[in-house]
């Protein structure tokens, strides 16, 4: 059967001067279409460098990679970028929203990449807020919104342009606990809804949301394991 | 598509960026707003004193060519022109006979003259003697009554066309026509006013004149007076046949052989034109090469600002890659903002200039800011804000999504 990601053997080298530090020591790794999976480790596992990867942030030094029946792998920058606009929707730890525009402005950016007119943009962008229970701050800038509201629109934004996967970094990391449940159980339901999630993350509370755990270390793939 | 949704995008985002940082973007355009009010106010001087210069010169009619003794702007060894000969009636009435390329000559000689009306006197007027064709040679228009006529010319009559200055003088409230002057000691009826002809170069008053036949002319003064020989072309576009022409029958005349160096001269507006580029081209040149350098230096501190800008907005960069902004979108983002402050320096250079012009117009030299002086200003300024921004647009676009992503 096909896979949504298909990873082969990949490799990723750092070359600092004489120093040469693997941090992926060949990686295979296959996701299937609605699989929601954590990937976890310790920092300096090569988790974020393996996120990136996926995520079309960065290339593999070598090795294979297909996301959603495309090549990724060799890819140029600008074709890359395409990848990430349409086939990925990425929520951060730090949220990573635009400062200076509002919740509306942060979340229709991708479709502005995309090249869809205003109208458009405008209504997807606000059903993607109501979507997200945020209807009535719209035109709030981040620094008018609580931490949660912030990453509900970063996930808003995430999903605003249909993308194959939603790739997820530490995404309660800078949230209380009550906020961070609150965010995890939209992801779920974004999962329930058909969406294929990966997350990254260090914390087993928040891993155990997920149906499938990947623990990396050292650049290599420790364990797999799918719970029911 | 794509492109303009990018462009109206950038526009946006640098619309927010310039009103973030209010000031610095007012100081960073600063060397802007200098460079083009100073690029402006220079080219609009140089209008005004070209204007000044071809309305001062109009009177010399460009379709008219001076057969005189020498020329004006000659530049030869005075041994070229020592023994050259005057210019007399029987060259005149040669070129008029021969001629196939002028439309009308007329002879010219000129005094100066005290005039004297009642009790009023005007000293040191210039008094010309002519013929009737002297009007349509020099494109001459009457303000009042008419030139003098071809019988009147032939037969050398007492009668005067006058200048305004001298209707000015003396007839500021009455009719001058018909009335008897004084030009020297002999009396002339005046039959016509000639409308005012402003000054040449602003020195010399064409106005403080009057034109009587030259056959009056030499009764009263003697010929022994080298003559302006004034031959207006058919068709201006053909000035310089008309020119060979009336050169070979001068040589002709003159009985010069093959390969002599003309004796007379064949005179020009375009000489006027000539030798006032040569004297100002090179001060044009050197004063806009100067006001430029405060583009120059405009536009690098518009380059200091967009390293910073792009310095502070690395997060910003690395999120709208990670969303999918390509180089192109970035590259265009910072294009446009830095094209955006200088276009901003361009708008505000611009009205200061306009109307620092409106005050030179009304007491140093009529002037006016052309149109295509506007649209120059904003150009350049658009030119200097792509170069300005290119360098740091070029680092933003080229930035890694994951380093910068992860910058603080």
């Amino acid at each position: 059967m096909s896979n949504l990601i298909e990873i082969k053997n990949i490799t990723k080298l750092y070359e600092m001067g004489e120093e040469k530090l693997y941090a992926l020591r060949g990686i295979d790794l296959a996701i299937e279409k609605n699989e929601y999976v954590a990937i976890m480790g310790p920092s300096g596992s090569g988790k974020s460098t393996l996120m990136n990867i996926i995520g079309c942030l960065d290339t593999p030094t070598s090795g294979d990679y297909i996301l959603n029946g495309k090549d990724v792998h060799e890819m140029d920058d600008d074709e890359l970028a395409e990848i990430r606009n349409r086939e990925i929707g990425f929520v951060f730890q730090t949220f990573n929203l635009l400062p200076r525009s509002n919740a509306l402005h942060n979340v229709e950016l991708p479709l502005v990449y995309s090249g869809l007119p205003r109208a458009e943009r405008l209504k997807r962008a606000e059903d993607a807020l109501i979507n997200v229970g945020l209807s009535d701050r719209m035109t709030h800038k981040p620094n008018e919104l609580s931490g949660g509201q912030r990453q509900r629109v970063a996930v808003a934004r995430a999903l605003i342009n249909n993308p194959s996967i939603i790739l997820a970094d530490e995404p309660t990391g800078n949230l209380d606990t009550k906020t961070g449940e609150e965010i995890m159980g939209l992801i779920k339901e974004l999962n329930n809804k058909g969406n294929t999630i990966i997350i990254v993350t260090h914390e087993e509370d928040i891993a155990k949301h997920a149906n499938r755990i990947v623990k990396i270390r050292d650049g290599m793939i420790e364990s797999d394991k799918k719970s029911s | 598509m794509n492109l303009f949704i990018e462009i109206k995008e950038s526009i946006i985002i640098a619309y927010q960026a310039v009103t973030a940082h209010k000031m610095r973007s007012m100081l960073a355009t600063l060397g802007i707003v200098i460079g083009i009010t100073a690029v402006t106010l220079m080219q609009t001087a140089i209008e005004g004193i070209n204007n000044a210069f071809e309305k001062s010169i109009a009177s010399v009619g460009a379709d008219v060519l001076y057969i005189q003794k020498f020329e004006w702007f000659g530049r030869e060894d005075f041994e070229y022109y020592r023994n050259r000969k005057d210019i007399t009636m029987q060259n005149y009435e040669f070129i008029k006979k021969y001629t196939q390329t002028a439309d009308v000559v007329s002879p010219s000689v000129g005094s100066m003259q005290t005039l004297q009306y009642g009790n009023l006197n005007l000293e040191n007027v210039f008094v010309i003697g002519s013929t009737d064709e002297y009007q349509s040679t020099l494109g001459i228009n009457m303000e009042d009554g008419r030139f003098f006529s071809s019988k009147e010319s032939e037969g050398g009559y007492p009668v005067v066309a006058i200048g305004m200055d001298v209707r000015n003088a003396f007839f500021p409230n009455t009719n001058p026509i018909g009335q008897i002057i004084k030009v020297g000691t002999y009396s002339f009826k005046i039959v016509g006013v000639v409308e005012k002809q402003g000054s040449l170069l602003g020195l010399i008053s064409l106005d403080n004149r009057v034109i009587i036949p030259i056959e009056k002319f030499f009764k009263l003064y003697g010929t022994k007076r080298s003559l302006s020989i004034n031959v207006k072309a058919k068709d201006i576009n053909a000035l310089d046949e008309t020119r060979e022409e009336i050169s070979s029958i001068m040589r002709k005349t003159r009985k010069i052989p093959l390969g002599g160096k003309d004796d007379f001269g064949v005179n020009n507006q375009s000489a006027f034109r000539d030798t006032y580029e040569q004297l100002t081209s090179l001060i044009k040149i050197i004063g806009l090469l100067i006001t430029s350098l405060s583009l120059i230096v405009g536009s690098v501190g518009i380059a200091n600002i967009m390293f910073v800008s792009v310095k502070e907005r690395t997060k910003e960069i690395g999120i709208r890659k990670a969303i999918g902004a390509r180089k192109r979108t970035i590259l265009l983002q910072f294009l446009i903002e830095s094209s955006i402050i200088c276009l901003l320096g361009g708008v505000i250079g611009l009205s200061i200039a306009f109307p620092i012009s409106l005050i030179i117009d009304a007491t140093v030299l009529p002037t006016s800011m052309p149109l295509w002086v506007v649209f120059l200003g904003l150009f350049i300024s658009l030119v200097f804000g792509v170069l300005a921004g290119f360098f740091p647009a070029f680092n933003a676009a080229k930035m890694d999504p994951v380093d910068s992503l992860r910058y603080e």
